[in-house]
């Protein structure tokens, strides 16, 4: 896989602070994954990922951008080659939300057809039908709806590179779950790469396929959410990340991965519930105790089982995760 | 006699005047338009540079805007005859003055339109690839764009006004109408200062309306739209 932003020794330090705002960080995010940065506000996070469209400077160290280093690219250029979402949304509200859109296509010199065309696709992508939603002004959508025309108006050049600044930190909880799902169903189709900024624990370990946790601008553990719940590099990342809360690295694993293979000889009788092998096994063991079963059949699209998921399988995966927490 | 049957009289007389003789008022009428304009014309190209200038360093905006204030406070009569030696008996001193007086206005507005953007839109204004003059352009002067409206509408009232006083020093306004102990003849300058400003104030507030458009709380109903929604709420 190839590596699509690579930080070599980046410091940076703000001056007048006398405090390094990130220490020496080595990063390598692959091509199409989405990396999470978390930690506590502070911890560098932010600036880290401001650096890579040079809204800040790095003091020391450089960044490659599909192996180029990014101070060679003038940087507007750069910038119009990276999507960039923020907290706050940013909308510029005296243009109507195709106009937001066409921005940076616009600036590369799209003509107005093609513009027309991809902003109506972006807006499909993130679920507003472009006939009511094109001619508003971001003064007329709701917090939801405006954070999606900022996704789509990040995605409308086609950028490789994605920049999310707690994208959604400023929404309600139900909105920000669905746009939660939302981004990793279009993550699902457009494979961008995607440096996704937090402090939600929840959020990162739903969202990332690597979470970076940083403590004190440097990098304290790059791994995927499932390693980082089940082996914990600190005391600090168990305790950011709950890493000993057996149900949240229940909700990692898929059923598929403690089933037993199906029987058709031994498994008979009293299985009244059907999973699916991709059913998480928080939602499992939910099923498992509000209808006081011992054993849910999993069964593939077809509806033809596929394995066995016991209580007994999920006990002892706990277990071991309980294990390791004490060791 | 009765004060208000004497106050129609007044400017039924000056009305009467305007129609009778408008040969005679008319050249004071468009060079008054004139010299407001040339003046605001100027004020404004002076007081832009200087409004963004100081929305961008903000230790400068308190001593300049005292400086402002100042040349504010200056008695206009006195403005003018300190300004004689300089530009002579000429329409020029008018605008100079006129010009100064309304800086205090156009700077202080133009520099909150620029302050009052919320930083978020810039940055991603930024981020997303547009150079300086590309957000100034295309982001700041549009948003800053109604306050600004507000502050030059401000100062056009106020410009019209002072410009009378131009006609006692070489500059030939509506003022010139005050300047004989003729009734007629003041009520008709009245007449037209106070139309002009009424014109004047109408144009900004719906160019300022215009330029705010963007606020509105409802999307602007197409037939379309507006067919749906009402099959929606029958369903």
């Amino acid at each position: 896989m190839q590596k699509a932003i690579v930080f070599e020794n980046i410091s940076k330090d703000f001056s007048g602070t006398g405090r390094a705002a990130v220490r020496n960080v080595n990063l390598e995010v692959l091509e199409g994954h989405l990396v999470v940065l978390l930690g506590p506000s502070g911890c560098g996070k932010t600036t880290l990922m401001k650096m890579v469209n040079r809204l800040y400077e790095p003091t020391e160290g450089r960044i490659l951008v599909g192996g180029t280093d990014i101070r060679q690219l003038k940087v507007t250029e750069l910038r119009r080659r990276i999507g960039y979402v923020i907290q706050q949304v940013g909308l510029f509200p005296h243009m109507r939300v195709a106009k937001n859109i066409g921005v940076v296509p616009n600036m590369l010199g799209w003509d107005k057809e093609r513009i027309r065309q991809r902003s109506d696709e972006l807006l499909d992508l993130v679920g507003l039908p472009p006939d009511v939603f094109r001619e508003r002004y971001p003064a007329q959508l709701s917090g939801g709806q405006q954070q999606r025309v900022g996704l789509a108006r990040a995605l409308a050049a086609d950028p490789a590179i994605m920049l999310m600044d707690e994208p959604f930190a400023a929404i309600d909880n139900i909105t920000r779950t669905r746009l939660q799902d939302e981004l990793l169903r279009v993550q699902q189709t457009i494979r961008k790469t995607i440096l996704f900024v937090t402090h939600d624990v929840e959020e990162a370990i739903k969202l990332a396929d690597e979470i970076v946790i940083m403590k004190d601008g440097q990098v304290v553990q790059y791994d995927t959410p499932l390693r980082i719940l089940s082996q914990p590099a600190t005391e600090f990342v168990r305790e950011l990340t709950g890493a000993g809360d057996v149900l949240r690295l229940l909700s990692l694993q898929s059923a598929a991965t403690i089933m037993s293979p199906w029987n058709e000889n031994v498994n008979a009788g009293n299985i009244s519930q059907k999973i699916q092998p991709t059913t998480n096994l928080r939602d499992a063991l939910g099923i498992l105790m509000s209808q006081g079963l011992e054993q849910l059949q999993v069964v593939d699209e077809e509806d033809r089982p596929v394995g066995l998921l016991t209580l007994t399988a999920i006990r002892n995966l706990a277990g071991k995760t309980a294990g390791v927490e004490s060791k | 006699m009765n004060p208000i049957v004497q106050f129609y009289q007044f400017f039924e007389q000056g009305f009467i005047y305007i129609f009778d003789h408008w040969d005679r008022v008319s050249p004071f009428f468009f060079n008054h338009l004139q010299i407001v304009g040339i003046a605001l014309g100027i004020a404004i190209l002076l007081a832009f540079p200087l409004g963004l200038l100081i929305s961008r360093v903000h230790w400068l905006t308190t001593p300049v805007l005292v400086f402002l204030g100042i040349l504010y406070t200056i008695p206009s009569l006195a403005f003018l005859a300190l300004l004689v030696p300089v530009f002579g008996l000429s329409p020029t001193t008018t605008i100079v003055v006129l010009i100064a007086y309304a800086q205090t206005m156009l700077v202080r507005n133009i520099a909150l339109g620029f302050n009052a953007i919320d930083p978020a839109i810039i940055e991603a204004a930024r981020g997303m690839g547009m150079n300086r003059l590309q957000v100034l352009g295309r982001v700041e002067l549009p948003l800053a764009l109604p306050v600004m409206l507000a502050g030059i509408r401000i100062a056009t009232l106020a410009t019209i006004s002072i410009a009378t006083i131009g006609a006692w020093v070489g500059a030939d306004t509506l003022g010139k109408l005050f300047q004989e102990d003729n009734p007629r003849k003041i009520a008709a300058g009245i007449v037209c200062v106070v139309f002009i400003a009424l014109v004047a104030d109408q144009f900004f507030r719906l160019a300022e309306r215009a330029a705010n458009a963007y606020r509105q709380p409802q999307p602007s109903t197409s037939s379309g739209a507006k067919a749906k929604r009402v099959k929606i709420s029958n369903a």
